[in-house]
């Protein structure tokens, strides 16, 4: 008799070089992906005066600092040109493969990992950013490290971890129409706070993650981390397999065929023991949209911003009431009734081309009230709406159609929020000032965006998707 | 290798501060604009830069890493959650860079522990209720002293046990880089990698 095993388990132990006397594990790393931001872990090694040891499983993409604009002329900012210079040199320097700013598969870094088939299921991926977990929608542990990981990586191809506990969050039932990935992303971590993960492994199962396809998994474990999770995972299955075939770098013929062979044995046992479970039910999901400045302050569109006059806990009262000061509201407001200066479709949460389509179904043929930034989340992603029409959907209803990279997500390449405005975003985070300084962001799915764009305030999108997609 | 080694850290009685706040993440420690930064810049001067300073770019008075009386911070007393979002290491190296060395929370972001681990900063968890008591003691006295050893912090008369992986533990008392632990095992790397290789041909990219 065996043990029943997790997925996680099966995918860990395959990857655990050794178990040290301290109880950290020294794991091997498939895949590393580096950007313009690894240049820390560049510098270190370069401290060191030692070479990359393995460039061929190590692979560079420009999309935190890139242009949205103008690509054809020089980045005319010498601080942006730099970072995007840096990454260039540093590949090319230890041999590794860059897909930069004039390649046609640059995009977002977790949006072109799974696009080029370079994030297959069974592997151990890193990323010197917190979001790498999105790879686990394929079957993957994929963990965001820091810039001295990223070294200790780019000098072994390996990087300690302690083994996080395993958790299953099971969604069950049906979604109803007009709710996507984002609403039960954000319903999860409203239920669990941000914190809720903390030092697990979150594997997603149940009937309506199963029901998701790949693009929305992908969104579903991008968002694990603002669960406080070290990784989110998706059991790889027929979608999975279907979505992998065929990509660049995906294997091929008889090694495709081995490969499906493998990932069939991965998904977790049917009496597997998790550590911690939680479950929800997918008919009883809203969608959503954030008040506040975490995204636990998520709320069913038909909801109020909180009293914290109303809280017994006065710490959080105070926290509630710090939030309601920098977005601007007051208390027990329809959330309805917040009026919107912007929007922003784009980011590796949620910027995938069944992303761009949900959102020009609700735009098609309707205006904007608000200016609005539209760019998708790879190169690739671009070209494919463009053969859709969907960027004349979004130009005609007045949005701007832009190149694809981090843009407006955190506004390194200039592409900010202005102080005290408010944007309707499909990204992963309404930090203070994360879409640059005073900005105030309401976090939702990019369906949610668009019904924000044609009236001018959050608005829930169903009844404008009446006799549509 | 001795210069890939941090300071050890065994004691520390130093000036401290209180931040009465849940989930500081790591884009209110170091906005993001600050990351093109390089280290060796110093980064100190970039710590809460949109919460020390208002939009004219002058000190907000009212922040309390602001109050002249608390020049020379070394030990930061945080709530729940500190550190959570971006994995950007420079929120460790803008804390490391200002001075201080041990920051204390009820819980703290994964990647930020690990950052905090490779750079030096002790990140002490506290329950729920020490916490409170730590901000304020701190509060009073502006100091605190920190013992890894013992796993204590005190404050005026009051003495707090924390936690912290044991692991992480070791190695910032002794300043250990991992990579030089690594390097020891080289040759176990290597001979997993081939065995690797042969067990899972389908992992390397193909194309
Ligand atoms: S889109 Fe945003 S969250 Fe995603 S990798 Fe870029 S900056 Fe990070």
């Amino acid at each position: 008799m065996t043990r029943p095993l997790t997925l996680f388990d099966k995918l860990w132990t395959p990857h655990e070089i050794l178990k040290a006397d301290n109880g950290l594990s020294l794991m091997w790393v498939d895949r590393h992906y580096v950007h313009e931001g690894s240049f820390q872990g560049f510098d270190k090694v370069e401290a060191r005066g030692e070479k990359v040891a393995r460039p061929d499983l190590t692979f560079g993409i420009a999309d935190h600092y890139v242009p949205t604009y103008s690509r054809n002329r020089p980045i005319a900012d010498p601080s942006l040109a730099n970072m995007v210079r840096q990454i260039q040199e540093n590949t090319a320097k230890h041999g590794i493969m860059l897909m930069g700013l004039d390649d046609p598969r640059q995009g977002i870094v977790h949006v072109v990992g799974p696009e080029q088939g370079l994030t297959i299921p069974g592997l151990l991926i890193v990323c010197g950013d917190s979001h790498t977990a999105t790879h686990g929608a394929l079957g993957s542990i994929a963990i965001g490290i820091g810039a001295s990981e990223v070294s200790h990586v780019l000098l072994t191809q390996t990087f300690w971890q302690k083994k996080p506990k395993r958790m299953r969050v099971t969604v069950d039932g049906r979604c109803g129409p007009g709710i996507g990935a984002k609403d039960i992303a954000l319903s999860i971590i409203a239920k669990i706070g941000t914190n809720g993960a903390q030092g697990h492994a979150v594997e997603y199962a149940g009937r309506a993650i199963r029901a998701l396809t790949m693009e929305g998994r992908l969104t579903l474990c991008n968002l694990a981390i603002e669960a406080g999770a070290r990784t989110g995972m998706v059991a790889p299955d027929e979608t999975t397999y279907a979505y992998v075939k065929g990509r660049p770098f995906a294997p091929k013929g008889a090694d495709f065929d081995r490969a499906v062979a493998v990932w069939q044995q991965l998904p977790s046992d049917p009496d597997a023991e998790f550590d911690t479970e939680v479950s929800l039910d997918a008919s009883a999901i809203a969608p959503v949209v954030t008040w506040g400045t975490s995204p636990e302050d998520t709320l069913p569109i038909d909801g109020a911003v909180p009293d914290p006059a109303q809280l017994d806990d006065p710490a959080r009262a105070q926290q509630v009431q710090g939030a309601l000061d920098y977005m601007g509201l007051s208390p027990r407001q329809k959330l309805t009734d917040i009026r919107v200066d912007r929007v922003f479709i784009g980011s590796c949460t949620n910027a995938r081309i069944e992303d761009l389509r949900a959102a020009a179904a609700v735009l098609s043929g309707r205006k904007a009230k608000v200016p609005g930034l539209v760019s998708a989340g790879s190169t690739m992603v671009k070209h494919q709406a463009e053969q859709e029409g969907l960027d004349k959907i979004f130009t005609e209803a007045g949005l701007t159609w832009a190149e694809s990279g981090c843009s407006m997500c955190l506004g390194l390449n200039g592409d900010i929020v202005p102080p005290g405005e408010r944007c309707a975003s499909t990204t992963n985070r309404n930090f203070r000032g994360r879409q640059g300084p005073g900005a105030r962001t309401h976090l939702m799915s990019p369906a949610m965006v668009a019904a924000a764009a044609v009236t001018g305030h959050l608005a829930d999108v169903r009844p404008m998707l009446a006799g549509r997609a | 290798m001795q210069q890939f080694k941090m300071q050890p850290f065994k004691k520390l009685d130093g000036v401290a501060v209180s931040l009465r706040r849940d989930n500081v993440d790591t884009d209110q420690v170091i906005p993001a604009r600050y990351l093109k930064v390089p280290r060796a810049e110093g980064l100190g001067d970039t710590l809460f830069r949109d919460l020390r300073y208002d939009a004219n770019g002058n000190l907000r008075p009212d922040f309390p890493l602001n109050d002249p009386a608390r020049k020379g911070v070394s030990v930061l007393i945080g709530r729940k959650n500190f550190g959570v979002g971006s994995s950007r290491e420079a929120a460790v190296y803008a804390l490391v860079d200002y001075g201080i060395r041990c920051v204390v929370a009820t819980s703290f972001g994964d990647i930020f522990a690990g950052n905090a681990v490779n750079n030096g900063l002790v990140a002490a968890i506290v329950t729920a209720e020490d916490i409170e008591k730590l901000l304020s003691a701190v509060e009073q006295t502006g100091r605190a002293e920190v013992d890894l050893e013992e796993q204590t912090i005190k404050s005026g008369n009051y003495v707090v046990p924390f936690t912290i992986d044991p692991a992480r533990k070791v190695r910032l008392l002794n300043g250990w880089d991992d990579l030089d632990l690594t390097k020891q095992y080289a040759r176990e790397i290597e001979a997993f990698a081939a065995k690797d290789k042969a067990a899972r041909p389908w992992a390397v990219p193909a194309g």
